[in-house]
C-alpha cells in the first residue's frame, strides 16, 4: 500500500469522494480501491503469504482443540494447570494493553491534548489486546460455554479470577464505548459520537479504577501458589503492585511499539500530524515508562529484602533473574532516560521492544517458567504453541484491518 | 451462608469490585481471625508406619466412586516404580482419587508407603480460590466439587498447595475436575468411614472426629517415644487439614511439602483483598480532583494570554 500511495493513490480521509458524491460501506470496506485492486494488493503483501501458511497450519489445529478437548493439544498436565494460552494470551496480552486506560488518562483527565494523535491507537491497542485475551482464554477454559457462569449462574466473589473476569468484561466495554467516536466518524453516526462525548469522564475514571484493579489481580492470582512459584518471582505483599506498575511501563512500550510500526508499514494511512508528532509524543511515552520502570525495579527489590530472598540470587534461577531484571528491565530504563535526554527518539523506540520483550519474559517466567520450580519444567506441546500462533496472527489481523480503515492514525475529514 | 465470617467479609470488598453497589462495608467488618474449621468436623488419622503398601484402599476408591478401571490391576506392585515428569512419584489423576506411593527409606526395614489423596482442608486453597464457588466444605467435613457449574479454569489446581486436583483434559465436552470427595454422598453423609479407610487390611487409617483424632495421634506418640517422628503432619499445615498423618521418618523425607506454614493459603492473597475497597472508595474522588486541577490550570493559562 506504501507503494500504491507513491503510485498517487489517496486514502479514504472523509465521507465524500473527489467528485463530490459519498462513499458508500463497501468501498470503505476496499480502502477505496475496486475489488479486484484490493485482491491484488493483498497477493501482493509477502506478510499476507506468512499468514496464509500460518492459518493453513493453526486453523485445523484449533478447530482440533474443540473436537477432541484439551487433551490433544496440551499435555494435560495436573502440576501445570496452566500453559501457554494464559501464560502467554492472558498474563501477557492484558498489560501490554493497558496502552488503552494511560491514554485515556492523560487526555482526558489530565487534559494533555497535545497526546491526542496517540490516544486512539493507544485506545485500540487496549481494546484488541483485551479482546483476545478473552479469545485465548476462551482457548483454554475447559468449558469455554460457561463463560457467563461467575457473572450470572454461580457467582464465587471472595476470588480474585472472579474479580478479573468482572473487570475484563466491564473494561471492555468501556474500551468499546471509548472507540465509538472512531467507528461513528468513519460511519457517519455523528449523534454516537456526541453521546460518547459527554460520559468520556466517567469511561475515563472507570478505566483507571478497572484497570489498577485487575492488572494488579493478575498478580494476586499467583499469591494463590505462595509455594509453587519461585521466590525470587513472588511476593505475598507486593505481587499485585509489581504487576500493575509493570502494566503501565508495558502498556506504553507497546504503544511505541505498534505506533512505529505503523509508521514503519502503513505509512500510507498515518496522516501529516500523526507522523509529525510520532516523534515528540515517543519521547512523552518514554518519559513515562521510564518513571515506571525505576518504580518497577525499586518494587522488585523490595520484594526480595522483604522476603529476605537474596540467597536464591547465588542460584541458577538468581541467574536467569539477573537476565530478566538487566535485559528486560535496567536496560530499557538506561535506554529510555538517554533517549528522554538526548531527544533521541530511534533509541526510544529500541527500548520499548526490550521492555515488551522483558514484560512477556517476566510474566512467562510467572506463569510457566519458574511456576513448579522445585518440581520440573514443563514444554508446552507443539500444537499448544501453534494455536497460540494461530490466536496471535488473528489479533495482528484484525489490528491491521481495523487501522486500514478507522481514523486511528488520521484525522476524519468531516462533511462541511 | 453464615458459615465462614471471613469468607463473608471478603466476598463484601470484591462483589464491590464487581458491582460497586455490592460493597456492605461496616456490616462485614467483624471478619479477619482464622475459620479454622467446623468444630465437629470429621477427619481420618493415617498412621503410616502401618501401611504395607497393598493398595486396597485404592481398589476401593475405584469401586465406591465409580471410577475407569485402572491401566494395571490393583495388587501390580510394578506401579511403585512408575515415574511421572521430572522423575516424581505417581499422583492423583482423573482416574485416580487415591494413590499409594512407596519411599525407600535408608536405614528403614522396609520401605514406607504413603497414602496421597485429598487432605480435605478446614480452609481449602481450591474453594477460596474459585471463581464460580464450586467448591463447598460441608460442617462434616468433606471438600466437595459441583461439576455442574465449573469453568474449567483450574485455577483450583494451581492453588492446591498438595498437588490434589486433577482434571478429565481427554473430554471435549465435559471435562471436570476429579478429586477425592471423602465419599460423602455414599457414606460420610450417613456418618459412615470412607471406603478405602474401611476396605484397609491394615487399618492404617482411622476415622472420627477430627478434634479426638489430633488427642489421639498426640497420645500414640508420646505413649511409644521413638517410635514417631514428633509431628501429626495436617494438623497446622495451610490452616489444618481433615486428614492427618503420623510417620517414623521425617516427614520432608517422604514428599510431605514442610515449607507449607500454618496460614491458610487465602492468607497470602489478603493483602491484595484488602486494597480492593480502597481502590474502588479512594481513585474516583483522586482522579476527578486530578481533572479539575488540571483543567483550572488550563483556564488560568487562556485567561492569562487573554490579559
Ligand atoms: S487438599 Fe487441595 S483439593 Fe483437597 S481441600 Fe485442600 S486445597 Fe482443596
Ligand atoms: S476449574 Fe472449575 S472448580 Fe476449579 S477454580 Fe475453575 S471453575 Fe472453579
Ligand atoms: S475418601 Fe472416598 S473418595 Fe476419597 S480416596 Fe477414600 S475412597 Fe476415594
Amino acid at each position: 500500500m506504501n507503494s500504491l500511495q507513491s503510485q498517487g493513490f489517496a486514502p479514504i480521509v472523509s465521507h465524500l469522494k473527489k467528485d463530490g458524491s459519498e462513499w458508500t460501506v463497501k468501498e470503505k470496506l476496499l480502502l477505496g480501491l475496486s475489488p479486484k485492486e484490493y485482491w491484488a494488493v493483498q497477493l501482493r503483501n509477502p506478510f499476507n503469504w506468512v499468514l496464509w501458511v500460518i492459518y493453513a497450519v493453526g486453523l485445523p489445529i484449533l478447530v482440533g482443540r474443540f473436537i477432541y478437548g484439551l487433551g490433544w493439544v496440551t499435555h494435560s498436565s495436573y502440576d501445570y494447570p496452566w500453559g501457554l494460552f494464559l501464560g502467554w494470551g492472558l498474563f501477557t496480552m492484558v498489560p501490554l494493553s493497558a496502552s488503552g486506560f494511560m491514554m485515556g488518562t492523560t487526555v482526558e483527565l489530565f487534559g494533555r491534548k497535545d497526546f491526542k494523535p496517540l490516544e486512539r491507537l493507544g485506545l485500540l491497542n487496549g481494546l484488541l489486546g483485551y479482546l483476545f485475551a478473552v479469545m485465548f482464554l476462551q482457548v483454554d477454559l475447559g468449558q469455554p460455554w460457561r463463560l457467563i457462569y461467575p457473572m450470572f449462574v454461580s457467582l464465587g466473589p471472595a476470588a480474585v479470577l472472579f474479580l478479573v473476569a468482572w473487570h475484563v468484561a466491564t473494561y471492555l466495554s468501556c474500551q468499546v464505548a471509548e472507540l465509538v467516536p472512531a467507528f461513528a466518524e468513519w460511519m457517519n453516526f455523528p449523534k454516537a459520537k456526541q453521546f460518547i462525548k459527554k460520559i468520556v469522564l466517567g469511561l475515563t475514571v472507570a478505566g483507571i479504577i478497572l484497570s489498577t484493579l485487575h492488572q494488579g489481580a493478575l498478580g494476586a492470582l499467583f499469591t494463590y501458589a505462595p509455594g509453587k512459584v519461585h521466590p525470587l518471582w513472588y511476593s505475598s505483599s507486593f505481587q499485585w503492585f509489581q504487576f500493575f506498575v509493570s502494566a503501565v511501563f508495558a502498556g506504553l512500550s507497546m504503544l511505541i511499539v505498534v505506533s512505529t510500526l505503523s509508521k514503519w508499514f502503513m505509512r500510507w494511512r498515518c496522516d501529516e500530524t500523526y507522523l509529525n508528532n510520532l516523534s515528540k509524543l515517543t519521547l512523552g511515552l518514554a518519559k513515562g515508562a521510564s518513571l515506571a520502570l525505576i518504580t518497577y525495579l525499586v518494587i522488585r527489590i523490595i520484594g526480595i529484602a522483604h522476603d529476605n530472598d537474596w540467597q536464591y540470587l547465588a542460584t541458577g534461577w538468581g541467574a536467569w533473574f539477573m537476565f530478566e531484571m538487566v535485559v528486560g528491565v535496567i536496560l530499557p530504563l538506561i535506554f529510555y532516560t538517554m533517549a528522554v535526554r538526548n531527544s533521541n527518539a530511534s533509541l526510544a523506540r529500541f527500548s520499548a521492544f526490550l521492555a515488551v520483550f522483558g514484560l512477556a519474559l517476566n510474566r512467562l517466567n510467572t506463569a510457566l517458567i519458574t511456576f513448579n520450580w522445585q518440581l520440573y519444567q514443563e514444554i508446552p506441546h507443539w500444537r499448544e504453541v501453534v494455536i497460540v500462533v494461530t490466536v496471535y496472527a488473528t489479533y495482528i489481523v484484525v489490528y491491521r484491518a481495523i487501522l486500514a480503515r478507522m481514523p486511528i492514525l488520521y484525522t476524519w475529514k468531516e462533511n462541511k | 451462608m453464615k458459615k465462614l465470617h471471613r469468607r463473608s467479609f471478603l466476598k463484601g470488598g470484591l462483589a464491590g469490585g464487581a458491582a460497586i453497589a455490592a460493597v456492605g462495608t461496616s456490616k462485614h467488618a467483624e471478619a479477619a481471625g482464622s475459620f479454622g474449621g467446623y468444630p465437629d468436623s470429621m477427619g481420618v488419622l493415617v498412621d503410616l508406619t502401618k501401611c504395607v503398601g497393598c493398595r486396597t484402599c485404592e481398589a476401593a476408591c475405584n469401586k465406591e466412586q465409580g471410577l475407569p478401571a485402572p491401566d494395571k490391576s490393583f495388587d501390580d506392585p510394578s506401579v511403585f516404580e512408575e515415574k511421572r515428569e521430572g522423575g516424581l512419584p505417581r499422583r492423583t489423576t482423573e482416574k485416580a482419587y487415591t494413590v499409594v506411593q512407596k519411599y525407600d527409606v535408608p536405614g528403614r526395614e522396609h520401605p514406607l508407603f504413603r497414602k496421597v489423596q485429598c487432605n480435605h482442608c478446614n480452609e481449602p486453597a481450591c474453594l477460596t480460590s474459585c471463581f464460580v464457588n464450586a467448591y463447598k466444605k460441608t460442617p462434616e467435613g468433606a471438600v466437595m466439587y459441583d461439576h455442574t457449574v465449573c469453568v474449567g479454569c483450574r485455577t483450583c489446581m494451581v492453588a492446591c498447595p498438595f498437588y490434589i486436583p486433577a482434571y478429565s483434559y481427554s473430554s471435549a465436552i465435559n471435562p471436570v475436575v476429579k478429586k477425592c470427595i471423602m465419599c460423602y454422598d455414599t457414606r460420610l453423609k450417613f456418618g459412615k468411614p470412607p471406603a478405602c479407610v474401611e476396605a484397609c487390611p491394615q487399618e492404617v487409617m482411622t476415622f472420627g472426629k477430627r478434634k479426638d483424632l489430633l488427642k489421639m495421634a498426640h497420645q500414640r506418640i508420646s505413649d511409644k517415644p521413638g517410635a514417631y517422628v514428633d509431628h501429626v503432619y495436617g494438623e497446622t499445615e495451610v490452616g489444618g487439614t481433615a486428614w492427618m498423618y503420623l510417620s517414623d521418618v521425617p516427614f520432608d523425607k517422604i514428599g510431605y511439602d514442610t515449607h507449607l506454614g500454618d496460614q491458610p493459603i487465602i492468607s497470602y492473597v489478603k493483602e491484595f483483598l484488602t486494597i480492593v475497597p480502597m481502590v474502588l472508595t479512594i481513585w474516583p474522588a483522586l482522579f476527578t480532583g486530578f481533572h479539575l486541577l488540571s483543567n483550572r490550570k488550563e483556564a488560568l493559562k487562556n485567561e492569562d494570554t487573554k490579559s
